[in-house]
């Protein structure tokens, strides 16, 4: 095709690999970005969990705060513990309104390296950026410099062997914890060592790293990871199926505004202190709905048939009351069968519980499930 | 003499007096991805030209298969529900959706042959 993606999309450091790779582009949040390779949504997925795929997440927000209270600031805008947070860990957390709905879910590293003490790096998604920093500078301008890194590029290197790939390149990156951060040098063949900063997260349920990079040396990275027998490249479809069977949440469908973290069943992110304290937007609704229940929960859905149920989906009871909606489904291509994630009336959020979906004027039988749909993998430290 | 049409929407239809098989195209199933789920219509389905009347999901969406003519199911592909990478792998042959009557064979002057659908894939991508 032409230029599908049209004229007023931005692209990524690694938009002339993409296209090389044969990557079908398509605009994804003001981006022409790689929807699939031509291995194809089903086997890229299915590569990932058996050994390990490279992805290009560019055009996710990076971002770091300066300040000399840069904790205390950014604690007042998220219900997560900053304070109880080691040097050189990273945070999952969500930015909230005043009624404690979730602006965007985000990733928080404090730098364990000298001299970063009063710095936390950000990665927030690609199509809350502009409206994320906007809030952050309004809300906390006074109090904090915020650098955007737009000229970075960031790679995700997912899947069980993403390990023993990025220490060839890496020296002693296979040791570090889940959820730390650290700069590292990763070594090209031509003997040039390239700056990177190496986070041990990703959204895939598996062992794997996002890696941030100086934009003109993305290629170069991207091709020597490329080169490796394990890797391929993996587009955003993929990307979407191993993030729903890993159960997390992709925000603008599962979680919003109108969802706070307790109704989202991200409640685990609210740190003991912060809900003694209180002190971050939308505090008292949301303790209110720790302590007594939410209307609504968020679960994971399990079609008992082979027909996927997809967002908006409706969800019926058993005598066909609707108690809730699908925000995210599809077919789950390691589990081999249709997978889902929606809201649900409380008294219906206990797996285990029949339900019924609406699909093309249907109802199929489904079940409430504890998600993820497939097992986290994640790295454990020996200790 | 069987003779080949094409819809706008991507499907074939191989016509043979006054039945036809229906399936979707090679461009259809790449465009599609991994074709994930199929849903074919029963025998004695009742179809209108242009109404939906199976569903074809890959791994990212889901996708309608609309009648090309006006008519009845008389066979569903069995085969496809259990095996639906068949549509990958052999969209106008083993991939077909269902079979059907034609009961108003003038709804086929509307369809492509095959020079004007491979204009119509050529202009469209």
């Amino acid at each position: 095709m032409a230029d599908p993606a049209g004229a007023d999309l931005k692209t990524t450091p690694l938009n002339a690999l993409h296209i090389s790779l044969g990557g079908k582009m398509v605009p994804f949040a003001g981006y022409s970005m790689p929807v699939q390779y031509p291995l194809g949504v089903l086997k890229e997925h299915l590569h990932t969990r058996a050994h390990a795929g490279l992805f290009d997440v560019s055009h996710m927000g990076q971002a770091e705060l300066t300040g000399d209270d840069v904790i205390g600031a950014l604690e007042s805008l998220i219900p997560g513990d900053l304070k109880g947070l080691a040097a050189g860990r990273i945070r999952y957390s969500t930015l909230l309104t005043e009624t404690g709905g979730i602006i965007d879910d985000l990733m928080i590293t404090k730098p364990a390296e000298p001299g970063s003490e009063k710095k936390l790096f950000l990665i927030v998604n690609a199509g809350c950026k502009e409206g994320d920093f906007d809030h952050i500078l309004r809300r906390l301008g006074s109090r904090i410099k915020l650098t955007r890194f737009e000229d970075r590029a960031l790679l995700a290197l997912q899947g069980p062997s993403a390990a023993k790939v990025l220490v060839r390149f890496a020296a002693g990156c296979d040791a570090m914890a889940f959820m730390s951060s650290r700069v590292a040098k990763f070594a090209l063949a031509s003997g040039h060592d390239v700056d990177v900063r190496l986070f041990r997260s990703g959204y895939t349920g598996e062992d794997g790293y996002e890696i941030s990079i100086p934009g003109d040396r993305a290629e170069a990275v991207a091709n020597a990871l490329l080169a490796q027998p394990e890797i391929q490249p993996i587009g955003l479809g993929a990307r979407d199926s191993l993030r729903l069977e890993a159960g997390l949440c992709l925000y603008g469908s599962d979680i919003d505004t109108t969802t706070t973290p307790v109704e989202a069943n991200l409640s685990w992110i609210i740190g003991k202190r912060r809900k003694l304290e209180g002190g971050f937007p939308g505090a008292n609704k949301i303790i209110e709905q720790i302590n007594m229940g939410a209307q609504k929960m968020r679960v994971g859905i399990q079609p008992i048939g082979k027909a996927p149920a997809r967002a908006h989906t409706e969800i019926l009871d058993e005598i066909g009351k609707t108690i809730g909606e699908i925000t995210s489904g599809g077919f789950g291509p390691s589990v081999n069968k249709p997978v889902a994630m929606g809201y649900i009336q409380t008294a219906f959020a206990t797996p285990g519980t029949k339900v019924q979906l609406m699909v093309r004027g249907q109802t199929l039988p489904a079940e409430v499930v504890a998600l993820p749909f497939a097992p986290h993998r994640y790295f454990k430290s020996k200790s | 003499m069987s003779q080949l049409r094409f819809t706008k929407d991507h499907e074939w239809v191989r016509v043979e007096g006054t039945t036809a098989t229906v399936g979707i195209t090679e461009f259809a199933q790449g465009q599609l991805g991994d074709v994930v789920f199929v849903e074919v219509p029963t025998k004695g389905k009742a179809l209108n030209a242009g109404g939906e009347a199976a569903v074809v999901e890959s791994v990212k969406a889901a996708s309608e298969v609309y009648a090309p003519v006006s008519g009845s199911v008389t066979e569903g592909n069995a085969a496809l529900p259990d095996a639906p990478d068949t549509v990958n792998k052999d969209p106008q042959g083993a991939g077909w959706f269902f079979k059907m009557t034609i009961s108003n064979p003038s709804e086929l002057d509307a369809l492509m042959d095959q020079a004007a659908y491979d204009k119509f894939v050529a202009d469209a991508s």
